[in-house]
């Protein structure tokens, strides 16, 4: 049987739907409409590639990590290099594909939660590539650690609204985004960053982010004649992971391993891992997913050293991908990830975003059990320019 | 007959409008909760509803948000609501209670669980901001076996099939949300209000309620005219949220009489 998800009600077996206040459901099946309408669209298609190869700069390349790999005795380690992408991550692809409806539903107004920032600045970009209002809505704890991207978002002509309620981290911003999609629904179009929240988002992220595996799957055989043993990715949200992931679904020979932020680690409580976490079920931010949450139904604070990671919930294919045991969920702790980030910055030269260096620190971690002929895919999500105060203050170094 | 349908039947005789005051349940402390809900009785409230405080209660303003991290802070669960509302029932058979918030604390509890202590406790309506007619099938199950009327948001943006379909799910009453925002913001159109009831009532035959954005008794009467019943939320707990200890009771009793008296002026 072939994976064919989400259904049409937006369901990815329990998970996803549409869990919105009335005031914006009939924005979201606005959305799924136009989506639908656009997704096949030859002119769409044509001016998304467009987009993508001379303004993001794609295809990305696949790098061969190989002095690291040697370090290691094991597994050979490869990078799908999004970091390479314009402004430094993979939200860029998502970003432009929802800017492209955007500019067909005539909305002149987007906004976004953001929270490492990448997605904020990815927004803004787009914002300003095709002259559109940008308001992005950030978690004041987020703005501290990352400043540089906050000024990125300002230059590039968009406010940068700071969250203060709650845990102030992403969460909190995307409460706020969605109060101000409710009180704008009419004129402003939601560029969400993750294959997470109500429906379509989920399905329309990861197919924005799905040119990351459908690349992978043309490279790897170029570069190594097969595909690899296992693609991993780090995992918020979860959007750079799914559109990895999703073109390998149904190559069973290729592991996918989704590596979750484990914080101070799982039994410390003080996590953002509800996979790895074994969290109950629950719902957030318009959609049904694994949450971490007290016996109470409350959402509890999470934490992690990369901000791009510090959040409750996950999207509803990757629950959907736990629970068929197709694929396999992690969690790296603080220290592991920032161990990885050094490593990759003096063996290879590449200095990843935090958030990407969980996913190699995993592969790292499995290199060594594994033969020299065995191939891991990593995605290197973004690039750590963003992280340099995060990662200095941790050293104890004042810049 | 429910407590909410005879309620309505009651006011429809005496052509008066329902008074449906809104606070959320633990704030300031939970040990207030039940003596602001006799207040609110006795000050006129035909129907209280009842908010169950959310760490992320994404429809609500900044007023309502502070209200469910104070009630949050004094560890108010929707166990410990559910208590509150049997504890307000010793004393009170008539007023109906309707448990607003959302559905987060109820998935954790069990929707069965939840119905039958609704059921138990003596709780009427349940009203969950984040669950649309579409994902509340098996919810609305267990609410009607245990006889629990889902009582459901309209917005402005609600287009015609979409009344239709609450209007076929609906019980107790509906609630017209009075402008496109959260609560407690302050763009009220009458207006739309007065071109959409009518509208609604092609094929809403339950009473209409009108809420957000009604911040005083002049506006609260000129919304009473259009429609079966006035909501206010955000302008009550901002009335505690002013208030100490000692007043609190007090001062929320004085400001529903104000909008007691002014809507049966209406």
């Amino acid at each position: 049987m072939s994976y064919n998800y989400p259904d049409s009600s937006g369901h990815f077996g329990q998970f996803g739907g549409i869990y919105m206040a009335e005031t914006l459901i009939p924005a979201v099946e606005e959305l799924r409409q136009q989506y639908l309408r656009f997704r096949d669209d030859p002119e769409f298609k044509a001016e998304f590639a467009y987009e993508l190869k001379h303004y993001v700069g794609r295809p990305s390349p696949i790098y061969h990590a190989k002095r690291l790999s040697d370090s290691l005795g094991g597994a050979q380690i490869y990078l799908k290099r999004e970091d390479l992408n314009h402004t430094g991550a993979h939200k860029i692809n998502n970003a432009i594909g929802q800017a492209l409806l955007a500019k067909r539903m005539g909305k002149k107004r987007v906004i976004a939660e953001t929270g490492a920032g990448m997605h904020g600045v990815a927004t803004a970009t787009v914002a300003a590539r095709f002259g559109m209002e940008c308001i992005v809505y950030m978690g004041a704890e987020d703005i501290q650690r990352q400043a540089p991207n906050v000024f990125r978002m300002k230059l590039l002509g968009a406010t940068v609204v700071p969250v203060e309620s709650g845990s102030r981290t992403l969460k909190d911003a995307c409460n706020e985004a969605i109060r101000d999609w409710v009180t704008n629904v009419e004129s402003t179009f939601y560029i969400f960053g993750t294959a997470a929240g109500p429906h379509p988002y989920p399905m329309m992220v990861r197919d924005f982010q799905c040119v990351i595996g459908n690349e992978a799957k043309v490279q790897m055989p170029e570069m190594i004649g097969r595909q690899p043993d296992a693609v991993i990715a780090c995992v918020g949200g979860g959007s750079n992971a799914i559109g990895l992931f999703h073109s390998y679904i149904e190559e069973k020979n290729v592991q996918i391993i989704g590596v979750e932020a484990g914080g101070y680690g799982i039994a410390s409580g003080r996590h953002a891992a509800p996979l790895t976490a074994n969290s109950k079920v629950g719902v957030l931010h318009g959609n049904k997913v694994y949450l971490i949450q007290d016996e109470n139904g409350q959402i509890i604070e999470t934490h992690s050293i990369s901000a791009g990671l510090d959040y409750p919930g996950v999207g509803p294919e990757h629950c959907l991908l736990k629970d068929m045991g197709r694929a396999q969920y992690v969690a790296i702790n603080d220290d592991e990830a920032l161990a990885a980030f050094d490593a990759l910055c003096r063996f290879e030269g590449i200095i990843p975003a935090l958030e990407s260096s969980h996913a190699l620190a995993h592969a790292m971690k499995i290199a060594p059990t594994m033969g020299k002929d065995k191939v891991l895919l990593v995605n290197l999500s973004g690039r750590g320019d963003k992280d340099m105060n995060t990662v200095a203050k941790l050293k104890g170094i004042t810049l | 007959m429910s407590r909410i349908q005879a309620t309505f039947e009651k006011l429809k005789q005496q052509q008066r409008k329902a008074l449906i005051p809104f606070l959320t349940a633990g704030d300031p402390d939970p040990q207030l909760t039940v003596p602001l809900l006799h207040a609110l009785v006795e000050a006129g409230a035909d129907v209280i509803e009842l908010g169950v405080p959310f760490s992320d209660p994404m429809a609500d303003g900044p007023t309502i948000q502070r209200a469910s991290e104070r009630a949050l802070k004094h560890g108010t669960s929707l166990r410990g609501v559910l208590d509150m509302v049997a504890e307000f029932r010793k004393q009170n058979d008539t007023t109906p209670v309707v448990l607003m918030g959302y559905g987060n604390p109820i998935e954790a509890m069990g929707w069965e669980t939840f119905a039958r202590r609704c059921a138990e406790v003596g709780v009427d309506g349940v009203l969950t901001v984040d669950f649309p007619p579409e994902e509340s099938h098996d919810a609305f199950e267990h609410l009607q076996q245990h006889g629990i009327d889902p009582i459901f948001l309209i917005a402005p943006t609600t287009n015609e099939a979409r009344i239709e379909l609450v209007a076929k799910l609906a019980r107790g009453y509906v609630y017209y949300v009075s402008l496109k925002g959260v609560t407690g913001a302050g763009n009220l159109d009458l207006s739309d209000i007065a071109h959409k009831i009518p509208q609604l009532r092609k094929h809403i035959r339950l009473p209409i309620g009108v809420g957000f954005g009604i911040r005083d008794a002049a506006t609260a009467q000129a919304v009473a005219k259009l429609c079966d019943g006035v909501v206010v939320g955000s302008r009550i707990v901002q009335e505690i949220e002013n208030s100490n200890e000692q007043n609190v009771v007090a001062n929320v009793g004085k400001f529903v009489r104000e909008l007691r008296t002014a809507i049966d002026q209406a």
